[in-house]
């Protein structure tokens, strides 16, 4: 029904478009992987591995990409220990108030991410609104200085900008579920545990894992978190990314860093994609 | 009628229970910071420290004289408007054509276009900034507008085509057996058949470019955005200027979100829910 023409008039620009700006950029960050920097900082375009041997031999990039990796897994594991009850509560228990609940758990989206980031440095910092209240009460004599600067703050706020992400999708993936499945499992006598570990926990696994891969993909590129509240000890992979952009001028090592942050991601991308198809039951 | 299914029954009322008191905790944790963040915004003392102190409107009073501060929000407005064109003209045309048209390398295409949305921002950021340097291209406020046009036509895309999705195609083929044109066609039968999607994502792109930081921070020539400006005072040390500016920004979202609320109700008749347990067995 749509000719040829029409065809072409919505393909070709975003088609061009998302060449120029997409891929060739990305095609570029491959080449400047290969590349070099001059002692007066100028790009050498001569080819060579020099960027990824630095990668593999010093331990301080797999230290900070690991560490990396462990606090976005510990954002995603706490992201949806908080957010799946309360999509399960929300989609089966909330009643009239369903709508409501839903839109609170938009609201905090709204507030920027920075802000909210800049926030919990204003409540955890030693004299930060946490630590005066602890002495207000006399819970504690001196300020707790572990709260802040450390990846414990890194992982809090990530966790906290992330369970909305975990707890959209896990919500839509419960609405799914055909309530006469539920039904029927009571029906046939199983208890309220049984129906939700067999039938509906099950059926939610496509939005557990769309959930788990954004919060985890997310935080594992963070840079404003950790530069703000994370301190020496709370730094990662893309906070070197940022300083090999600026102070230190070297885009060609940060390229490569960038590109094997790229990979990662694409391929964890994939993997949910299989994962998500393999357990959706329609 | 038996309500077999509802939480209330057959003894699992401790669970809701449960599931109540651990709802409340993570609303809980999840306001907790607005909340401070807003109170602390009137506070004499300072951005820390318990009980606050001193409420004052003074740091608003400071907030409404800072000149580079309304600097930075209006270049953050400046971009958003542009992002929402650039991706709006952009991903519209896409999505129709991921509907419509087949085309080699269109999987890629897909991939490609939607990217932006869960790449690390500093990927898609340090990419373009590559571009713009082997061209000989100056950052300045329409490099941080290409960056975010780019990024966001995955927002426009995702939402246009989920609404062509839902699109009945009889009226737009009508429309072109009545001797309307492609054009017309568009311009009357399917943009105003998208309006919601289009004004939904329109919203989303415009937020997201004025809380966008990542991209900017690779692609910033010598005018601050609103976040950037705010990311660099939060270094030189903080005030509750930055709670005031956060309060009044978070605001106008709030309106915002509940004008467009009120009008995909008004649009749709009713709510997009799907039917609650109560309804459900009620049928």
């Amino acid at each position: 029904m749509f000719s040829r023409a029409y065809r072409t008039v919505v393909t070709a620009p975003p088609l061009l478009w998302v060449s120029l700006f997409l891929l060739v950029p990305y095609a570029l960050m491959f080449c400047y992987s290969f590349w070099s920097v001059s002692p007066e900082q100028a790009i050498v375009h001569s080819w060579n591995l020099a960027n990824y041997q630095e990668l593999f031999q010093k331990s301080v990039y797999w230290q900070t990409l690991l560490r990396s990796m462990w606090i976005a897994a510990r954002v995603m594991l706490f992201s949806l220990l908080l957010g799946y009850p309360l999509a399960y509560f929300l989609s089966f228990y909330a009643g009239k108030r369903k709508d409501l609940l839903y839109q609170m758990v938009i609201i905090p989206l709204w507030v920027s991410y920075l802000v909210r980031a800049y926030a919990w440095k204003t409540i955890l910092g030693s004299d930060g609104v946490l630590n005066t209240l602890l002495q207000y009460v006399h819970l504690t004599k001196h300020p707790l200085d572990f709260l802040l600067y450390s990846p414990f703050a890194v992982v809090l706020t990530l966790t906290h900008i992330y369970t909305p992400f975990t707890i959209l999708p896990i919500y839509a993936a419960l609405e799914h579920i055909p309530r006469n499945l539920v039904e029927a499992s009571h029906d046939l006598g199983a208890t309220p545990a049984q129906t939700f570990w067999k039938v509906i926990f099950p059926l939610s696994i496509p939005g557990v894992v769309a959930g788990a891969t954004f919060a985890f993909v997310l935080s594992l590129g963070d840079f404003l978190a950790p530069l703000l509240l994370g301190g020496p000890s709370g730094i990662m992979i893309s906070n070197i990314v940022v300083s090999l952009f600026g102070a230190a001028y070297n885009w060609p090592l940060g390229a490569a860093i960038s590109l094997g942050m790229l990979v990662i991601v694409v391929s964890l991308l994939s993997l949910s994609e299989r994962l998500e198809k393999k357990w959706s039951f329609s | 009628m038996e309500l077999l299914v509802s939480g209330s029954g057959n003894g699992s009322a401790p669970r809701s229970r449960g599931l109540l008191v651990h709802a409340t905790a993570v609303f809980g944790f999840l306001y907790l910071p607005i909340a401070v963040l807003i109170l602390y915004s009137f506070n004499g003392e300072g951005v820390g420290g318990f009980p606050p102190h001193h409420l004052t409107l003074d740091w608003y009073r400071i907030l409404f004289a800072d000149g580079p501060i309304w600097d930075s929000v209006l270049n953050s407005l400046k971009v958003a408007v542009a992002a929402m064109a650039i991706s709006l003209t952009l991903g519209i045309p896409a999505a129709l054509a991921l509907d419509r048209a087949q085309f080699p390398g269109k999987a890629l295409f897909r991939r490609l276009v939607l990217l932006p949305l869960i790449l690390p921002g500093i990927i898609t950021g340090l990419s373009l900034a590559m571009l713009f340097h082997v061209t000989n291209v100056k950052f300045s406020m329409l490099t941080i507008m290409l960056g975010h046009g780019t990024a966001l036509i995955s927002v426009a895309t995702t939402e246009v085509f989920a609404g062509l999705q839902k699109l009945d195609r009889a009226q737009e083929e009508a429309s072109l057996d009545l001797g309307a044109n492609y054009w017309q066609t568009f311009w009357r039968i399917t943009v105003p058949n998208l309006k919601l999607p289009i004004i939904g994502a329109a919203l989303l792109i415009f937020t997201l470019s004025m809380d966008e930081i990542a991209v900017s921070f690779f692609l910033i020539g010598r005018d601050n955005t609103l976040p950037l400006e705010i990311w660099g005072r939060l270094r030189r040390g903080i005030t509750p200027e930055i709670n005031a500016v956060s309060t009044i920004i978070f605001m106008f979202s709030l309106v915002t979100i509940v004008v467009w609320y009120r009008l995909r109700v008004r649009a749709e008749g009713g709510t997009e829910v799907a039917p609650t347990i109560e309804s459900g067995v009620a049928n």
